[in-house]
Parts: C-alpha cells; structure tokens; sequence
C-alpha cells in the first residue's frame, strides 16, 4: 500500500514539473507557428524571468504579487526587442541560421544575467506558503501543487484566446499561409512580434514559478533543452503535442529519477527522443509537410 | 593585378591553387608554420596547436554541415569518443601513437555512421536535435562505462612516443599536430574534387533533387557523417595527447556549439571557412583576457568579469556574423583579394 502511495506521490511531483514543461513547451510552439524559429533561447528567458522577478522582489523589495508581473511584462519586452531587433532581419533566412541566432542570443542572455547578478545560485522570496498540501493521502508540496494549477490555468487561457480573441485567430490564419492571411488584412509582422511577446512573456512566468521550486542560477537555461525535447517529440507546431509531451515527460523524468537514479534521466529522455524520432519524424502531432521540388 | 588565368588543360581548372599568386603565398604560410615553434613562447605554441586541434574538428563538421548541410551537435561528442579511444589504446595495447590516432578516427567514424543513421528520415533542425540527444546518451557512457573509460575521473594519457624520445613539450607536439592538420585540410579540400565531394554538396543544395540525379542518399549521408566524425576522432585523439587526461567533462555539449559557431563565423561551404572560424574563435577568448587584464586598474574585480564577457561576445559574435556577414570571415577574405586584383582603378 505504502508503495503506492509513494509511487502516487512521484507522478504527481511528475506532473507538476511535467506542467511547467508544457507550458515552456508553449512559449516553443508559439513562437515556431507564428515565425517558423525554433527559438532556443526561451531556457534563457526562462532563468532571464527569474531573475528578473527576483530583482523586483529582492532587490527593490516590491511584494511579489507586483513582481510577478513585471516579471512577465519584462519577459515579454525582451521578446519584442529581439523579434524586432535580430529576427526580423534574419527573415527568409535558412532556418538553421535563425536557430543559430537564437543559439547566440542564449549565450548573450547568461552572460548578462552572469554579469549583473554573478554566477551563484540563488533562491526566490517565499511567495507560496510552504505548508505541505495532502490529496487524500498523497503528500504533494505545494509549490509544485501551485505551479502545476498556474500552469493550467495559463494553458486553459491560452486555448480558449486561441479560439476565439481576434489576435488568437490571426495567428492561427498566419501559421496556416502568411500570404493568404495578409491579403485578409491580417497584420503579419504584428503576428510575429505579438508571437514572440507572448512567448518569451509565457517563458519568464514560468521562469518565476520554476525559480519558486528549485531556486535560480545563471545555468537554470538548461531547462528549456527538456522543453525542446518536449516540443520535438510532440511536434514542432502541436499545441496539444505540447501539452501532452509535457506531461509525459514530466512523468518519465520523475520515475526514472526515483527509481533508477537521477543520472540515468538525461539518457532516458534523449532515448525516447530518438525513438520517438524515428518513428514519427514530425513529432507525434505535428504536421508533416509534404515536400515538393 | 591579375587580368585572367588562361587554363589549358580540365587538370589546371580543377586544381586547388589556380594562379602564381596563390602558390606563392601557399608557399609563404607554410615557411611562417614551420618558423611559429621557434619564434615564439610556450603559451602561444599552446594557442596555436589548440587552435589547429579545432581547425581539424570545424573542418571535419563543416564538411558534414557546411558542404553536405546535415547540422550536426554531437561533433564534440565525437571528439570525445576519439579521445577515449587514444587514451584507451595507450593503457591497454600500447599501440604506435599515429596507429592510435587512426584507431580514433575509425572509431568515431563507425559511430558516426550509427548516429547519422536517423538522417535519411529526419531532417534539419529535427537531425540537430536528434545528434545532441545522441551526444547526450554518449555523455552517460562515458561516465558509466568506468573499465574502459575510468568513469568521472578519466583516464591519464601516457604521452606519445617515437623510437627514442616521448613526445612531451608543446614544441614536440607541434610537430605532430601541424603536419596531421595540414594533411587532413588538404584532403577535406580535394573530397570537394571528387564524385563523393560533388554528391555531398548537390544534397545539401536539394536532397531530392539529388536523389534524382542518382545519388543513393542514405549512403552518402552516413559517408559523409564518417568523414566529418573521422576528423573529430583524430582531431579529440590529438587533444588527448596534448592534455594528457580525459575526462567525461572534457568534452561538454558547449564544445558542439562552438564548433558549430566556427563554421558559421569562418564561412559554411568553405575550407577556407571552417579553418579561418577556428583560428578566430580559439583566439578571440584570449585577445579578451588581455583586454580585461589591460582594464583592470580602471575597473575593480575586472577578473570575474572575463567568464560572463566571453559568454556575451561569444553570442554576439554569433549573432552580429548570421545578421550582417551571413557567408562568414571566408567572404571578407574574398573581398579584401578583389579589392586588391582591382586595386589601382577601382578605389
């Protein structure tokens, strides 16, 4: 019985870990269905979020409920000066130089972050109450409990824009054909930067609430990599391959860091990425183009 | 100026250096390499054989990337396993050190061909990601496989031995690394002559396209994921027997990036490129330290300062190549010579 409690335990720590890779997963797939970038930086603009909301907290000593916020609203300025400033130019560009831009800006965000605020690991102000939270009989902790409903109700947001805010349309038009969607009215450049705002703003929220878990470091950026698996192996332009991706991956590390070890949960992801490569080379959900010459 | 070059035969227009200027100039290199080790300390002979044990990897990753466009992550990882195989046949066979080093490359090439397997039905960023999860799993062998790989300790390297003296200094090393570095860049250089060279550019140009032509694609694919794991093979076997210990660590997941951002500065495509990127980027950390050593009375703790800088101009280097110079340092260099065929008249 006690085994599995404890196993009950494990999946839920696993899926609350699991919700914030989706909803980094998000800010990948917003971002390649709108531009076509995957966008390695959003690990970077995860920690940057984090950091941020630490430096509000901490450091000016805001309460987190403004620091939250500006967290994410500097997440998102961040994201529309990179759109404009290096993404923009590079448009029509082969898709592994953009990937390489992003690769760079990475290395530009943790040397910034490194700069200003050195290279020791730090933790976040308590802003969630640290009282442990019971499901039954299943001890949850309830940060995790937090981030797993935050990261819900973002999600369920984010649907729901989708369907049915204007913008939300637009961008799905604008996946879809960007020429067609032009000649509708729709405001492609806009698309772009509204894309990459959204994302990297989703990127640092989930930063503030990944920091709130496990504490910030200038290397936390190393999270996204488990995203981008996420996203590679649910499909590159699946919302859905996202949400679901997450949550099994989630899953996966969390039972293969508890009962095989912690360092067999890197080859244990990979592997299933190539597995999973091999068999669905788009990913579970994703599209698969049909190339013509 | 030079007003033409007039070809009389198909073996005059294909060969690598064209004109009287080029061999000249060839000629003149090759004299400056074989005068460095004596002109100059012992910290620079380390920059320059660091330099060309790069030159030798960003070459081998170019041709797989930048000539065959398979963007591959995993070529530090191909490194390593060069490495650990030097390391191993010094401690276990005690093999020749130059039979060692081909045993590094072969070993990294059958591994190559096993990554590069997923390349037929993956592609781009997909066969990116595909080669860092491979580099990733490669990682977990290192460290797990502790008979033959010493586990997170590594292993120490005997050094390289000749009949009658090891091969110890940096001077003695040199004179293995540059003549091994020169021959592999001159064979990248003539694969681009031949049938298979010719194959791996029109795939990157238009897999399908290729196909068509009658280019058996999985086969050239995994040739070309050999060759360019070839060269990381030697080129991390070199490495091993320049630092004398191997570890797990030696060769992290970074290494593949800037492997990858030596190509991108120096130019994708070319030899030239690959070979100028490396030299660049081996040698841009360095110029920064002096930089900061040199601002450090006007600054406070200036030495902390070097990490988190050459994390910053690393990125921005990558950056600021991809926006404004997308063909690399090797389409500046061609500038500079037209500018001086033209010279006189065009100002």
């Amino acid at each position: 019985m006690s085994d599995w409690l404890f196993f009950i335990e494990v999946s839920l720590a696993g899926l609350g870990s699991g919700a914030l890779l989706s909803l980094t997963a998000l800010a990948f797939v917003l971002i390649y269905k709108a531009t076509q970038v995957v966008n390695l930086a959003v690990g970077e603009i995860l920690m940057l979020g984090g950091y941020l909301f630490f430096a509000f907290a901490a450091g000016m000593g805001l309460s987190p409920w403004v620091a939250i916020p500006l967290a994410v609203i500097g997440g998102g300025i961040v994201g529309g000066i990179v759109e404009r400033g290096i993404i923009r130019p590079m448009l029509g560009e082969a898709a592994i130089s953009v990937f390489m831009v992003t690769v760079g800006l990475g290395s530009v965000l943790v040397g910034l972050v490194e700069l200003i605020w050195g290279t020791d690991p730090r933790s976040l102000p308590n802003f969630i109450a640290t009282a442990p939270l019971f499901l039954g009989e299943a001890y949850v902790s309830r940060k995790i409990a937090v981030a797993f409903v935050v990261a819900g109700i973002v999600v369920t947001v984010f649907l729901v824009l989708f369907r049915f805010w204007r913008g939300g349309v637009a961008l799905r038009a604008t996946a879809t054909d960007q020429a067609a969607a032009y000649s509708c009215g729709i405001n492609v450049p806009g698309v772009f930067s509204l894309a990459w705002i959204i994302g990297c703003a989703t990127a640092a929220g989930a930063g503030v609430l990944l920091g709130a878990i496990s504490g910030i470091s200038p290397t936390m950026g190393i999270f996204g990599l488990s995203a981008l698996v996420v996203v590679i192996v649910g499909g590159l332009d699946s919302i859905l391959g996202a949400l679901v991706g997450g949550l099994a991956l989630g899953l996966i590390q969390s039972w293969t860091g508890t009962y095989l070890g912690g360092e067999y949960t890197s080859v244990v992801t990979f592997s299933l990425l190539i597995v999973a490569l091999m068999i669905r080379p788009y990913g579970l959900f994703g599209t698969h183009e049909i190339e013509r010459l | 100026m030079i007003i033409g070059t007039a070809k009389e035969s198909y073996r005059a227009d294909e060969a690598l250096l064209t004109t009287k200027p080029q061999r000249v100039w060839m000629a003149i290199f090759l004299a400056f390499l074989v005068i460095v080790p004596f002109s100059v300390n012992d910290y620079w002979l380390y920059m320059v054989c660091l330099m060309t044990i790069n030159v030798v990897a960003a070459t081998g990753l170019n041709i797989l990337t930048g000539f065959t466009g398979q963007v591959s992550l995993g070529q530090a990882a191909f490194m390593a396993v060069g490495a650990y195989t030097v390391a191993w046949m010094e401690r276990d066979l005690g093999t020749p050190f130059l039979v060692n080093l081909v045993g590094a490359g072969l070993a990294a090439a059958a591994l190559g061909i096993v990554v590069g397997i997923p390349s037929l039905r993956v592609k781009g960023l997909y066969l990116a990601i595909a080669t860092i999860a491979a580099s990733f799993i490669l990682h977990f062998v290192f460290v797990h496989w502790e008979s033959v790989t010493g586990g997170n300790t590594g292993i120490n390297v005997a050094p390289a031995r000749i009949p009658g003296m090891e091969l110890t200094t940096y001077f003695q090393l040199y004179w293995v690394i540059m003549p091994v570095t020169i021959i592999m860049v001159v064979a990248a250089a003539n694969i681009f002559r031949t049938r298979i060279g010719r194959a791996f550019i029109a795939i990157r140009d238009r897999d399908i396209s290729a196909e068509v032509l009658g280019i058996p694609l999985l086969q050239y694919k995994l040739m070309s994921f050999a060759i360019a794991s070839f060269y990381a093979g030697v080129a991390g076997g070199m490495w091993a027997y320049f630092f004398r210990v191997v570890t797990p660590e030696s060769f992290p997941f970074m290494m593949s990036i800037f492997l990858l951002a030596a190509i991108i500065v120096g130019g994708m495509g070319t030899i030239l490129g690959g070979v100028v990127g490396a030299v660049f980027m081996t040698i841009t950390p360095e110029l920064l330290r002096f930089v900061v050593e040199w601002v450090s009375p006007w600054v406070p703790n200036a030495g902390t300062l070097l990490s988190p800088v050459r994390t910053i101009v690393f990125g921005g280097l990558i950056i600021g190549f991809l926006v404004f110079e997308p063909q690399g340092l090797a389409e500046i260099i061609q500038r500079v010579r037209r500018f001086f065929r033209l010279w006189p008249f065009r100002t």
